[in-house]
This record gives structure tokens, sequence and C-alpha cells, in this order.
């Protein structure tokens, strides 16, 4: 299995390392063709605009639409964003999920936390430690899309839209692996 | 558990978020925006641009925080400023408006000439520049999120950003040679802590990301950092003083994700017009030199 990590901007290494540890190949991915022979590809976390600007201007956005249509996609934080129809704000988007989200829905970084979420679809129910940097909120799911987390008080943070994933917080700046396990399942 | 914020995790995690990125000095909220319409990842608010403060001297301090809030305002990247080596309590009115990062900078004319702001006290992260391994890992030690090389900002030539990105890799290169018997001494040599210098060697690299400044002004100098082997870079002068600036930001930030595709290169350094005119550090007085500033 070969995984490919968007690496326009963000922290895609720390999703390679991950990847490489679970013995998977992995391949950066910065132009159309880099998107070859890929079993599965994640978006890592950065900085939205940034990731969505460059993406137009090395035309990734239609062969990245036409992959996910196959293929599973992980989007974290940045990537969620990537992967929403509606970020509440006119930026470019892949808009392949059917989830709308809020951009640095918990103000400014001295707002970013970390906190133990229930993931019940995780291979072990044991809770799960997520890290929140300037992160989006899932506002909404609509059609197939479906809540896969939330936090305690209810605004989600997880979703899951048949092969399609999303999550508002980062599990490669973790030493659990197993979301990254469960995103591999999807894409075998 | 409670939500847990400001923990060394999220503080260095931020910075994670703005690697294979270019971070830009902006003076104004206009600015700001062509930054982010560029792409870049954040922007640094100041009053003047590092060659401004060079040109008419004087003592360079913390920008107007009704300034740094307009920005704050403008653009929904994150948004740095700046304040003197040492001065804490500016650093506290920074964390009070809100910035995302504070880079506790040799920019700005220093207020302690002997200790640095102890930088673990604040829930905001902070950057600080470094000019080589142990100069990095105090500031580490000290609570810094991020380092950056130094180089030598407001003069546009990138030789000092090159002699300080190859002084702390190389010393890394080495470091990851050495035996754990040797780490002791090294340590006391290079003057840092013992600790931050067994985890860079165990991690091979830098304990927190690690950006390059001081001297960028073309899309080949910000790949000439990336191939060295930095995490990002900052661009404060050679953007704004330049002859198009939305244009050279945008060709920047291209630069930097293709920063080992030399067609890719070729392709955005076309036509940038002028860029900024520059100071030849070699034929600089020692005095005027600010990388000099930091202990």
């Amino acid at each position: 299995m070969k995984i490919g990590v968007l690496a326009i901007q963000g922290d895609f290494a720390e999703h390679i390392l991950i990847l490489k540890r679970l013995g998977v190949e992995t391949a950066e991915v910065r132009l159309p063709y880099h998107l070859d022979g890929l079993d599965g590809l994640i978006i890592p976390g950065g900085e939205s605009t940034t990731i969505g600007k460059l993406s137009v201007d090395f035309g990734l956005l239609e062969p990245l639409r036409e992959f996910g249509k196959t293929h599973t996609i992980w989007g974290t934080c940045a990537g969620a964003i990537f992967l929403s129809k509606d970020a509440r704000r006119s930026q470019p988007l892949l808009g392949i999920m059917d989830i709308t989200v809020e951009r640095n829905a918990f103000g400014r970084q001295v707002d970013s936390f970390e906190a133990d979420l229930v993931i019940p679809e995780l291979v072990e129910g044991s809770p799960y430690h997520a890290i929140f940097i300037r992160a989006p909120i899932i506002e909404s799911v609509q059609g197939d899309a479906r809540v896969m987390s939330t936090l305690p008080d209810g605004r989600i943070v997880a979703a899951r839209q048949g092969k399609l994933l999303a999550t508002s917080f980062h599990p490669e700046l973790t030493q659990d692996t197993r979301f990254h396990q469960y995103f591999l399942s999807l894409a075998k | 558990m409670e939500q847990q914020t400001g923990t060394f995790t999220v503080k260095k995690g931020l910075a994670q978020m703005l690697k294979g990125g270019v971070i830009m000095d902006v003076v104004t909220p206009e600015h700001a925006k062509i930054a982010e319409e560029a792409g870049a990842c954040a922007v640094m608010a100041l009053e003047r641009v590092p060659a401004d403060i060079r040109a008419q001297g004087g003592v360079a301090r913390m920008s107007d925080p009704d300034l740094i809030l307009k920005i704050m305002d403008t653009v929904t990247i994150p948004v740095m400023a700046k304040c003197r080596i040492g001065h804490f309590v500016e650093a506290q009115i920074l964390e009070a408006i809100g910035v995302d990062y504070i880079d506790e900078s040799e920019v700005l004319t220093p207020a302690d000439e002997e200790n640095h702001i102890l930088k673990h006290n604040f829930k905001v992260p902070f950057i600080c520049g470094c000019r080589n391994l142990g100069e990095a890992l105090r500031r580490v030690g000290e609570g810094a999120a991020m380092i950056r090389t130094k180089g030598e900002a407001g003069t546009g030539d990138v030789v000092e950003a090159v002699r300080h990105a190859r002084a702390v890799l190389g010393e890394i290169r080495r470091l990851t040679t050495m035996a754990d018997e040797e780490l002791m001494a090294y340590a006391k040599t290079i003057g840092a802590p013992y600790e931050l210098v067994k985890e860079t060697k165990e991690l091979g690299r830098m304990p927190v990301v690690n950006f390059a400044a001081g001297g960028v002004a073309t899309p080949a100098d910000a790949a000439l950092m990336m191939q060295l082997g930095v995490d990002g870079v900052f661009v404060g002068s050679g953007i704004f003083k330049s002859g198009d600036p939305a244009k050279r930001a945008s060709a920047i930030v291209k630069a930097v994700t293709h920063y080992t595709d030399a067609s890719i290169l070729a392709e955005v350094s076309k036509n940038l017009g002028e860029p900024m005119v520059g100071i030849n550090v070699s034929q600089m007085p020692e005095g005027e030199k600010i990388a000099g500033r930091g202990w």
C-alpha cells in the first residue's frame, strides 16, 4: 500500500513519519501526477488559505476531487477545511465532503488546547488524547456525512463520509497511531 | 479530563502547522491582505520593516497594539509580533491582545543585555533567533517553541542566513555522530542545557521547528534555505521593499513549496521586477550588524 501526503504546506512530515512507522510506503504530493499509483491521501494541518491557493495555482483541485471519488482521503485541521463544502468564507475548497466548518472556532493560539475524546469507531475504546491548534469545528454534517466524535459540549470534531475523513485535531502530533491505522483500514 | 491550554505541545504545534511556509513582515492591514492572498502561512505585524529600522536608527520598540490588532482583524492566518529581547512586559502586552506568536527579536533594540524572557511563564508561544546550536537550545531551554536562524535582517543579503543555517544544521549533524558520554562536555562547550543536547541527538533535528530569516529576497534565496534543511522561511524587508510585492510574495511562497524543482523555480523567478536594493553584509561595519544581539 502506498499513501500520499499533500506536501504543499503544513505538517506533512509528521504524517509521513507515522505512516512509515506503520510500515506503509509514502509519497509527497505537490503536483497532479504525484497522485498516480496512490491508495489513499492525507491532507495535513497547515494554513488552509495557503494550501488552497497553491492547489489552484498548480492545477490540483480537479485531480484531487477525482481522486476522492474512488480513494480514501483524510484531512486533519486545515485538511478538513479543504475537504468541506462550506467554510463560511470565500477561499478555494475541494468541496467533496458534505460538512460545514467554522475556521479558528475556538479563538486564537492562546485558546489552542489538548483534550481527551471518545471515538467509538477506533479499535480500542479508551479515550483518544487530541490536540487542537487554532482548530476549526465541524458546525454541521449533511447528506451521507456522519459524526464520528464530539467534544463534551456537543461540538463536532470528527466526521466521516464513505471513504472521506475529517478531523479538527491532529493525530500526527501524538504518539497514538490508532487514527492512522483506522485511515489505513479504509484505504485498503 | 478538562481542556488544557498553553501546554508546550500546543505551543510547538502551531509552529509545526507553519512548516513548509513563508512568514512575511507587514506594516499595514493592506500589506497583510497582500501577504495572505499570496499564500503566506503567517504574518509578522510591525511598524517598520528591518530595512527601515536600519535606515532610520533610534530605539526600535514593540509596535503600537492598535496597529497589530488591525492586522489581526484583517487576516485569518496567524499573526506574530515582536518584543524586545528581555522585555517581558512588552510580551505581556502582546499576549493580552492575543497575538498568536511573539518574536523576542534582535531586530528591536534589546531591553536586557544579559537575560532573555522566561518564556515558560506565558501561554502564548515564542520564537527566538539563533546563530548556532548553543544559542538555539538556550532559547528552547527558556521556553521558545520555535527557532529561526538570524541572518542579517534588513540587508537583502542572504550570506548570513546561510552562515547561521549551516552552523546550526552542521552542528546537529556532528552531534548525531557523538558518543553519549561526549554529550555533557559538548553541552558545556556550546553552553546549552544537557537534556536538550541529548534530545537533539536522539531526534537528529532541532527539538522545535526551525525557520530561516534575515536576508531572503528572492525565490532562489528561499529555496536555497529550504534545501539547506530549514523548515520554512521568514521574508522581512525583501517583499515590501521590492518593485512588485504581490508578485514577489507569491513567487517566494511557490518556491518554498517546490524548493527542489528547478524548473518551477525558474518559472516563478521570471519578471518579478526590482528586488530590494540591499546592503552587502561583508562591507558593513561590525557595529551595524544586529545578529550579535542575543546572549
